[in-house]
This record gives structure tokens, C-alpha cells and sequence, in this order.
């Protein structure tokens, strides 16, 4: 009996001193950079080069990436563009702005706004897609596009890089655009709207932060965007060497 | 509890009787020449690396750090047992060291042997922020030595910590240049088969693996001393001497395999707790491991210290020699490591979908891996499960190498140049155990993760922003169980309390500070909890501790005076790095 008296008593103890204790034990908390997410920022061009076409047309082309984030969200903003030397008037002009987050270890969503504004009528639409890497190292980027007059289209890249050493690689890309309903008034037809494969030899230069590279890209158009294509002046297929570099800050 | 009070009692009388001594530190902005590029950096009373102290065993140490940088900084004595306070990591120790400002650390020496401080604030150490600590026993040692040497290993990169941090978040395998190429691809076929080689890529592929994910960084300068290869840091003997070599790798990335062409070297000591002595050709050093070797030159001639990194992207080289400018050929770098499927052990979601290319046929003998169910699920598939696997076909560039501390077939398994001992783990033994042998009270599993394509890195699939801290009760034993599921190496490292590795050998277990664990391996520790207070628990490894595999460790309970202490410590919180 005499014995219960201190477990007891040191029981009562320890059940009145335990939230003092449990607090004094917080100490103090983690409130430098360590305990935040990480952000990070980068800004990319996977392209940036002089096109030489088969009809001796040449025409400067981009597609660069820059953002801010953390793991879990990214704000991205997408450009590309093609200006045409000969006519003075940029092509193609595109902007995306989206947000991003995983949605599975490989793969990413993203959502936002993109706006074209080229030589001709512009258009915004909204944007949703997919982008990660599938099996077998394909880098690939899938979106779905709706536009204010509620147009829709999708289009799908995927690239893959090939390393003939740790420094030369070469990479092939594959891009191709299908739209759900006729926008007659740029030029898009249904179906399949257009390709653009290419190929290019790419040397690391400085680090991974200066890639200069030669390569080949094929464009063409299809169904009636071809007959659209063909109707204006404008060809529906094209051979080009291209040279440039690709850039990472 | 006895312990606690004979070293209190004594910390009480040691000041008394003078054995205490003061330390000044300064912290500031210095230029690190490698030989191959000049860097600013940070460094200690304006050298990178810092100063080595001499402390000795018993002594009452105060070191007057004075921030001379326009950032906050911090030190934190790796491996020295101490009040919570005074293990220097902001946010968690104390709220660290303003620009300016004079921080002074005052804590009991209570341990001998070789150690090292670093900054423990953003990427001050990659930096160059370090020193080494030399802690002199206050008994005989059990070996003999006529000189000694610290040989303090670090890989300098030419871009500052901050840019390769953002260059792996965004492309991962930004500073890899020991990928696999068209050309290996035909090597491997003429070896393998053509097919086989096929196989083995596609396997690969499907799961977003790279065989060449060995070394996040390439690209450094291996520095020892702060002397670039060119630089070669030469240490002096006489012919027939027995030279102490204290070896620390305080490199941010880097594991060191290390050899003296020429020497065998004794392991008597490893993360500063003697071990009972070893004689090696050669030992690979983890990331904030430390090994003492005694080795005795006899002749007239020069030696290559030669310290090649896992990955053999890069490599630091020394030289001892009977005088100034002798040297000795230089080796060459091996063939790189390649992971093998076997270094997969541990990774979850192992499922038929994601490994088509470890099936059937190619893979040989299934053994026990029987059944759809299992396939499913091998997030808890641990090694031996593993072993009913034949990985003949798959590449194994060590041949029959092997190693309990790797996983079966691994391509990691390191062998020694000259053919000879390669230590392993296996081999350390404790010279003195310093607790009783007895039960763990309880078993945590930390299973340690990460997504190389997303470059997080966590422990149990949660980066730390994210994390609970671990608690621990004081006064208990635990084992810790480590469970790599990721393709590289971790070296893990718990703050203020041993981390008795498991090597099988019951109470001659070594003491250690950092625990390596390799790529689909189960490791365990045990730590005997009595260190109140809260620490910090980490992967070594610079950038994967940014990213997130960390952790708080709080230890609930403690003697009655260091809660008062502690309770008190709760007015001065906050701080930032």
C-alpha cells in the first residue's frame, strides 16, 4: 500500500507539469529559410534561331520559358514567335501565362490565359495542359485551348534528346496542332491543322547555359488550313536549316 | 542519470581547477584559389578552411565567434556533444549570429578524437565555412603515432551554392556529364549483346532512372587542406615514422574513395570514437565522415594521398614525402560507377507497370519475388527479398565485389585499386563501447525519399517545411531504422547524440555522427537518448538538405535543471539566418 503513495503522487505530478513541460519543449520555433519552400526561378530559351527556308525565306524564331515557384506551384510565362525578315511582321506571336502543379511524380498540369497576337486578327483562349516526362525520357506537353468565341484546338510536343557524348546531343522534336472547329478567319481549318518536326545537333558550350546548334525543321500543313494556306500566298509545307542556340539562366 | 550528475559535478570543479580555455573566430569573406579557378567564399580568421583547434578532453571550452559577413551565420561543432544550445543550428539551436555581432559558444569537452565545425546557415559551408577539431584524450590512446596530420577533403565548385541549387531544381541532371551515350550504348552491346543491351535500356527509360545518377555535382575541384591537385598539400615524415593521418571529408556533395598507392593505412578511428584497428588499401569516405589511419612510410620516397570521388568525376590529391616538392605519380580515374537494377531495392511502387524490363526471362532467376500481389507492392521489399534475384545480366562492372552495407549486385560496391581490403562498415568495431548494451524501447522507420526529376528530396515522402518534428523521450534507447528508397547515397546525420551503427557486432558497434545509407539498403542505428534539448537530424548532402530532407528532433523529458534552462530559453526565440 505504501508503496502506491509515490507512483501516485508522482502521477498527479506529472499530469499537472506536462503541458508546462509539453510547451517548454517547443523551445523555440524553426522560422528561418530552411523551414519555407524552396523558390526558385529560371528563365529558358529551347529556342532561339535564324531559319533559312527552301523557298529562301528567313525568319527568326523563339520559344522560351520563364518562372517563379515552388514545388508545389509554379507561375510560368510561355512565349514563342516567329518573325518573317522579308514581310516585317512577326508570324506567329504567342503568350502564355499559366500556373503549374504536380499532379503526379513525372507530371505537371498547368492552367491560364494564352493570347496570340501576330500580323492579323488576334485571339485569346484559355489553356489547360499536361507536361512532364513519359517513360523512356519523351519530354511531353499536351494542351487543350478553348478561345473567347469558343473555338477549341490542342496541340502536342514532345522532344527527346539523343547523346552522342555527354556535350554533343542531339535533339528531336515533334509538334502538332488539331483543332476541334474552323477559325476560318486565321487560317485554321478542322482536323489536323499542322506539323513541325525537327532536328538539331547542339553543342554545351558553357555548362547547359549556352547551347549553340545547327538543324533541320520540317513544317506542314494539312486538310483544309493547307487549302486555306494555299488560297493566300502562303505555303503549306517548308524545309529550313535553322541556326541558333539554346539558353538557360 | 548517475552520468549526468558525475559530469556535472565535474564540469562544476573543471574551471576550478584552469582547464579552460578561449577561442577567437572570426567569419569572413575570403578568396578560395584551387588552382583551376579563384572563388570568393566564406572562411575562419580569413583562411577557407578554417583553423584546426586543439581542445582537449575535460576542458571547458569559450569560442568568441565574431560575424565579420553582411548575413547571418552559425557554427555547429559536427560531432561534439553538447548542450542543445551551443550545436550552433538557427532556428533550432539558437536564432544565430547577426552580422557584426560576437556569439560565444561555452560548452564541456567531454569526448576526444577528430572532428570538424561548419556554418550551418544557408550555403555558407559549401562556401568554404569549415575548420577542423582536434580533441586530445585525456588518457593514453590505445596506438602509437610520432606525427599527425588533418586531412580535410572538400569539392569546390565553381558556381556559387545558390545557382547550383537553382541549376538542380530546374534541370537535375544539370552537372551529370557521365551520362550514358550512344557510344557506351554500342560498348555495352558488343559486351552485352545487342539485345540485352536493349532490354536493359528500355528498362531504364520506363522508369526515368539513370544508371549514371551516381554524383548530383560533377564539375569540382577535390581540394585537401584548401590545395588544389596542382596545389598538392604535402605533409612531412621521416622514413620509418608512424604517421596519423586524420581524415575529414567536409565536401558538400562528395564521397571520397582513398588511397595510398604504396601505404597500407590502419583505420584506428572513425567519427572520432576509436575503432579496433583495421588495415585497409583503400576506404571511402562519406560526405562529414571522418576516419584516422595510421600509416608508417619506410622509405625515402614520395606518397600519393589519393582521393577519388564515387562517381570518379573528379578527385583531390596529396602528397606526404620525406621533404618539400618530392612527389609521386598521380593515379588516373577509373571507369565511372553504374547503378545496377539491384540499387532499386528500396523504391516503392515497383509494380509490373513501371519495371517491364525486370521480368521474364532477361532477369534470370525470380526465386522468391513470386506472385502479382508482391510485385504490387514493394514498398516495404527490403533486401533480402531482393537476393532471390539474378542480376547477372544486368551490368555489374565490380564483378563479385560485395559488401553488407550495399545492396546485392549493387554498382556501387567500391573495390580497392591495387586488388586488396576495401573497408566496409562491417569492419568497424567499437574499441570501447560507451553504453551498456540493451533494448531499444522502440523502433522509428524513416524511410528516405525523393523524385531525382523534381530534385525534392525527403525523409518519409515530406520535405521538412512540411514535417513534424521527431520526438524522443529522454532517457531511452531507439533504433532507428533507415530505409533508402532513392538511387543515391545519404549521409545521415543526428545532432547531440551517437549514432551507434548496427553492424552486427552487438556492444562493439561503432559510435559514429553520420551513417551512410546506400541505394536500396536498410540500415540501422541506435541512439541512446540522453541529450535533452532539440536538434536537428539531416542528409549531409548540402542540396538535399535544402530541399528538404531534414528533420527537428525533439527530446521530451530531461533532468530537472536543463528544463529550467531550457524554459528560459524561450524568451530569446525567433531569429532568421
Amino acid at each position: 500500500m505504501k508503496l502506491w503513495i509515490p507512483v501516485i503522487a508522482s502521477a498527479v505530478v506529472s499530469l499537472s507539469v506536462t503541458p508546462v513541460l509539453a510547451s517548454a519543449q517547443e523551445r523555440m520555433p524553426d522560422t528561418t529559410q530552411r523551414k519555407q519552400p524552396l523558390k526558385v526561378w529560371g528563365a529558358q530559351f529551347e529556342e532561339l534561331e535564324y531559319r533559312y527556308s527552301d523557298d529562301d525565306e528567313e525568319a527568326g524564331v523563339w520559344d522560351a520559358d520563364f518562372f517563379y515557384g515552388t514545388d508545389n506551384f509554379k507561375a510560368r510565362w510561355l512565349t514563342s514567335g516567329e518573325y518573317s525578315f522579308e514581310e516585317r511582321a512577326y508570324e506567329k506571336l504567342e503568350n502564355q501565362l499559366v500556373g503549374q502543379i504536380p499532379i503526379s511524380k513525372f507530371f505537371d498540369a498547368k492552367a491560364g490565359v494564352r493570347f496570340d497576337t501576330p500580323e492579323g486578327p488576334d485571339r485569346t483562349y484559355a489553356v489547360l495542359g499536361v507536361a512532364g516526362l513519359a517513360p523512356q525520357w519523351l519530354e511531353i506537353d499536351v494542351n487543350l485551348y478553348v478561345s473567347k468565341d469558343g473555338d477549341t484546338s490542342a496541340d502536342l510536343d514532345a522532344e527527346y534528346e539523343l547523346l552522342l557524348t555527354n556535350y554533343w546531343i542531339l535533339t528531336a522534336t515533334f509538334d502538332a496542332t488539331v483543332a476541334f472547329s474552323e477559325d476560318r478567319e486565321i487560317g485554321v481549318g478542322k482536323g489536323l491543322v499542322s506539323t513541325e518536326s525537327g532536328l538539331r545537333l547542339s553543342y554545351d558550350l558553357i555548362d547547359r547555359a549556352f547551347s549553340p546548334y545547327v538543324g533541320v525543321v520540317h513544317e506542314r500543313k494539312y486538310g483544309d488550313t493547307a487549302d486555306y494556306a494555299r488560297a493566300g500566298v502562303g505555303s503549306t509545307e517548308d524545309w529550313f536549316a535553322v541556326i541558333g542556340a539554346r539558353l538557360s539562366f | 542519470m548517475k552520468r549526468t550528475l558525475v559530469a556535472g559535478t565535474l564540469s562544476l570543479l573543471l574551471p576550478a581547477i584552469g582547464l579552460a580555455g578561449e577561442y577567437n573566430l572570426t567569419v569572413d569573406r575570403v578568396t578560395i584559389d584551387t588552382g583551376e579557378f579563384v572563388k570568393e567564399g566564406v572562411g575562419y580568421n580569413g583562411k577557407s578552411p578554417g583553423p584546426t583547434l586543439r581542445f582537449k578532453e575535460g576542458e571547458e571550452v569559450s569560442i568568441n565567434v565574431t560575424n565579420n559577413l553582411d548575413e547571418m551565420t552559425s557554427i555547429h561543432w559536427h560531432g561534439l556533444i553538447l548542450p542543445f544550445e551551443q550545436d550552433g543550428v538557427p532556428g533550432i539551436s539558437f536564432p544565430g549570429i547577426k552580422p557584426g555581432e560576437t556569439f560565444t559558444y561555452k560548452f564541456p569537452i567531454t569526448q576526444s578524437g577528430t572532428y570538424w565545425f561548419h556554418s550551418h546557415s544557408g550555403f555558407q559551408e559549401p562556401e568554404g565555412a569549415f575548420g577542423s577539431i582536434i580533441i586530445e584524450p585525456e588518457g593514453r590512446e590505445p596506438f602509437r603515432y610520432d606525427r599527425e596530420y588533418v586531412v580535410q577533403l572538400t569539392d569546390k565548385h565553381p558556381h556559387a551554392s545558390e545557382r547550383v541549387m537553382r541549376n538542380l531544381k530546374i534541370t537535375p541532371d544539370y552537372y551529370n556529364r557521365k551520362q550514358q551515350t550512344v557510344g557506351e550504348f554500342f560498348s555495352d552491346a558488343s559486351e552485352n549483346g545487342f539485345l540485352n543491351t536493349v532490354k536493359e535500356r528500355l528498362a531504364w527509360g520506363d522508369m526515368r532512372m539513370m544508371q549514371a545518377d551516381v554524383e548530383d555535382l560533377q564539375g569540382f575541384t577535390g581540394m585537401i587542406n584548401g590545395k588544389g591537385p596542382e596545389q598538392n598539400w604535402t605533409g612531412l615524415f621521416e622514413p620509418g615514422e608512424r604517421v596519423r593521418l586524420r581524415f575529414i571529408n567536409s565536401s558538400a556533395m562528395t564521397y571520397f574513395d582513398i588511397r595510398i598507392p604504396g601505404l597500407e593505412m590502419t583505420v584506428v578511428q572513425a567519427d572520432g570514437n576509436n575503432v579496433q584497428p583495421v588495415n585497409v588499401d583503400e576506404f571511402r569516405i562519406g560526405v562529414a565522415e571522418t576516419y584516422d589511419v595510421i600509416v608508417r612510410p619506410k622509405d625515402e620516397q614520395a606518397y600519393t594521398i589519393f582521393a577519388e570521388s564515387m562517381g570518379r568525376s573528379g578527385y583531390a590529391r596529396a602528397t606526404l614525402a620525406p621533404e618539400e616538392g618530392m612527389e609521386a605519380p598521380v593515379p588516373g580515374l577509373r571507369e565511372p560507377a553504374r547503378l545496377t537494377m539491384a540499387d532499386m531495392g528500396g523504391m516503392p511502387g515497383m509494380d509490373h507497370g513501371d519495371m517491364p524490363g525486370m521480368d521474364h526471362g532477361d532477369m534470370g532467376d525470380h526465386g522468391d519475388m513470386v506472385g502479382e500481389n508482391e510485385m504490387a507492392d514493394m514498398s516495404d521489399m527490403d533486401h533480402s527479398r531482393m537476393e532471390g534475384m539474378d542480376h547477372s545480366s544486368m551490368t555489374m562492372p565490380e564483378g563479385g565485389a560485395s559488401d553488407p552495407f550495399y545492396a546485392k549486385g549493387s554498382g556501387l560496391v567500391p573495390t580497392a585499386a591495387n586488388g586488396g581490403k576495401f573497408l566496409s562498415y562491417a569492419d568497424l568495431k567499437a574499441q570501447k563501447p560507451l553504453y551498456e548494451e540493451r533494448e531499444p524501447a522502440r523502433e522509428i522507420e524513416l524511410r528516405l525519399t525523393g523524385n531525382m526529376e523534381r530534385y525534392t528530396w525527403s525523409i518519409n515522402g515530406v520535405k521538412y517545411e512540411d514535417a513534424e518534428p521527431i520526438r524522443l523521450k529522454y532517457g531511452e534507447r531507439v533504433r532507428f531504422k533507415f530505409v533508402n528508397e532513392t538511387m543515391m547515397t545519404h549521409p545521415m546525420h543526428l545532432h547531440g547524440m551517437w549514432s551507434i551503427l548496427d553492424v552486427g557486432a552487438g556492444q562493439w558497434n561503432p559510435i559514429k555522427h553520420t551513417v551512410s545509407v546506400q541505394p536500396g539498403t536498410t540500415v540501422y542505428m541506435e541512439t541512446e537518448v540522453d541529450a535533452p534539448g532539440q536538434w536537428a537530424f539531416h542528409c549531409h548532402l548540402t542540396y538535399h538538405m535544402a530541399a528538404g530532407m531534414f528533420r527537428k528532433v525533439i527530446v521530451e523529458g530531461g533532468p530537472e535543471s536543463t528544463q529550467a534552462a531550457s524554459s528560459e530559453q524561450l524568451s530569446e526565440v525567433g531569429g532568421d539566418v
